[in-house]
């Protein structure tokens, strides 16, 4: 699994998003990726898996009182997004998510074939 | 503290961080209080007539650990963010989240009324609402 650096045409000015601090481990049998998307409320979370690209977008929905002006702005984008290229082994149609307290949990196994066996050598 | 990024491979966060912390050495006053960008949790601060607001960017924390206090006009967020930790065998090949021990501190208007304090905690985000003092909100004079 692998990042990719291009972006895609559709992306404009407004459509600038926040880049979300992702943890990713494998293990033998796939890979978990842990993404921070703080302010994104589950019906606004959108994964994309295409062809072996997988998109992670929210959108940040806070409560703010009417009127209210910004004094201090850290996260200043209401948008976050991340794209992966998924490796040939992962399973993308069988990814598992979670998503609690603004934290993604994907869970993307390796397909079958792909899983590390170990070979018993018989000694005849 | 920030986003550690211990593997060289993931370009992009350095490149973040490094940007980040240029932003740092070019800010003409910092806060006296340190770091005021790149800290965990991020913070947005704001305000109306009748409240400050303060959003803290905390995801995956149990709101029940979570210490907010006013003390003499200065708000404090402290906490801790434990993360599942990786199996024996698993290799980690992106660590950028924020892990271990947080505290952050906004220094609150002087029109604020200790006593007058919410705090939620949904999706991730601490929202703390701290009320001004009724005696020192703007009231629309009418002309007679």
């Amino acid at each position: 699994m692998s990042e990719t650096n291009t972006v895609s045409k559709a992306d404009s000015r407004d459509d600038a998003a926040l880049l979300p601090p992702v943890d990713v481990i494998e293990d033998a049998s796939g890979i978990t990726l842990f993404a921070d998307l703080a302010g994104v409320p589950k019906d606004k979370l959108q994964l994309h898996v295409e062809g072996d690209t997988l998109t992670i977008e929210g959108e940040v929905d806070l409560e703010i009182p009417e009127g209210m002006e910004s004094s201090h702005v850290e996260v200043g984008r209401p948008r976050y997004r991340r794209v992966f290229t998924l490796s040939r082994e992962l399973d993308a149609s069988k990814v598992a998510a979670e998503f609690k307290h603004g934290v993604l949990k994907l869970v993307i196994p390796k397909a079958e074939h792909a899983q590390a066996r170990k070979v018993q050598v018989k000694v005849l | 503290m920030m986003y550690r990024s211990l593997f060289p491979r993931d370009v992009l966060a350095e490149l973040d961080r490094l940007q980040r912390e240029m932003q740092q050495g070019f800010r003409v006053s910092p806060s006296i209080r340190g770091v005021a960008r790149g800290g965990f949790p991020a913070m947005n601060v704001g305000g109306t007539a009748s409240s400050v607001e303060v959003y803290a960017f905390a995801p995956g924390i149990d709101p029940a650990t979570l210490d907010v206090q006013i003390e003499k006009g200065v708000l404090t967020v402290a906490g801790e963010r434990q993360l599942e930790q990786p199996g024996e065998k698993a290799s980690v090949h992106i660590d950028e989240r924020f892990a271990g021990r947080f505290r952050r501190v906004v220094t609150l208007p002087d029109d604020i009324d200790p006593s007058a304090v919410e705090a939620r905690y949904r999706d991730g985000v601490l929202r703390i609402s701290i009320g001004r003092k009724a005696d020192t909100q703007a009231r629309r004079i009418t002309i007679q």
